[in-house]
């Protein structure tokens, strides 16, 4: 399964970015094969509608979960749909391999 | 001529509904009628007899009033009576509802996550693992349960006592109502005096 977390940066050392829409780059994590990938969020100084195109680029991923700080209004119904979770975490100073060593407690 | 119209139904609100459709007597050769069981009375069963909250509580999950659950789970005792009794089975349908989903929070690792996919129970944090779940609501989180009040005049604290109101604290030195500690008000109302 692929879970999605956003970043500040694009190293497991950077830490958990707490926007979701406008972060600076979203990790897809397998917790199959282990394997990150950093994105570049590509709308990260839009104005309008980021956490939408945010939505769209991780489904089309194929992630199942998302980890971040914070969810905008817009966001939360379209997750809904799409039946992907939502997980909060309101700890900006975990770093994306923490929270990856978290994720794999479960298997 | 004198035209009745009731009052229109509150809308119930479900959280978990069922992920099967019914049930079905045993070695019963014949299918009879089915009886329909609504999902808001699958829910007030699941919410009384199985996480046996009282009826007040449960009406307020439903965001019904207590008198109108208190009907919803008398009609579903009946049906399912009814149909242990005459052998009847079971189909869950229909009725006025929406679905919402849950959100909850796990003390292990201190995330809060919502539970899209209803069918399945929800027993494990999907960060950490951990069981140690609670569901979330926005109650507790508005009246916390402990910290301290703290006066706006003169910066005096004391433990907060849960239930009661900060606002009905009054200080002894100065006589001013407290508030919480940490409130946004609370900075504002110290650089004024």
């Amino acid at each position: 399964m692929k879970v999605a977390i956003t970043s500040t940066g694009n190293s497991p050392d950077s830490t958990l970015d707490s926007r979701f829409g406008r972060c600076s780059y979203f990790v897809i994590y397998d917790n199959e094969s282990h394997s990150t990938e950093f994105i570049p969020n590509p709308n990260k100084d839009s104005i309008e509608g980021a956490g939408p195109a945010a939505v769209q680029l991780i489904a089309s991923r194929g992630a199942e979960k998302v980890v971040s700080g914070e969810f905008g209004a817009k966001v939360k119904s379209l997750f809904d749909t799409l039946k992907i979770q939502l997980v909060v975490l309101n700890d900006p100073e975990k770093k994306i391999s923490e929270i990856i060593m978290l994720l794999n407690h479960k298997t | 001529m004198l035209i009745i119209m009731p009052r229109p139904k509150r809308i119930r609100k479900m959280t978990n509904p069922p992920h099967f459709k019914g049930f079905r007597p045993i070695a019963l050769p014949e299918e009879n009628d089915p009886i329909v069981l609504n999902y808001e009375e699958y829910e007030s069963i699941r919410l009384s007899d199985f996480e046996l909250h009282g009826h007040l509580e449960a009406s307020k999950i439903m965001e019904v009033s207590r008198p109108t659950y208190s009907r919803i789970y008398e009609s579903a005792r009946r049906k399912v009576a009814e149909a242990f009794v005459l052998g009847k089975s079971i189909l869950f349908e229909g009725g006025k509802v929406f679905f919402d989903t849950e959100w909850y929070s796990c003390k292990s690792c201190g995330c809060y996550f919502n539970h899209p996919a209803k069918e399945q129970r929800m027993d494990n944090c999907p960060l950490c693992g951990s069981s140690d779940i609670v569901q979330y609501s926005e109650n507790t989180q508005l009246r916390p349960t402990e910290g301290s009040c703290v006066c706006p005049k003169c910066g005096l604290k004391k433990v907060h006592s849960p239930g009661i109101p900060c606002r009905n604290e009054i200080c002894p030195d100065c006589n001013s109502p407290m508030i919480m500690e940490g409130a946004p008000h609370q900075h504002r109302n110290l650089n004024c005096n």
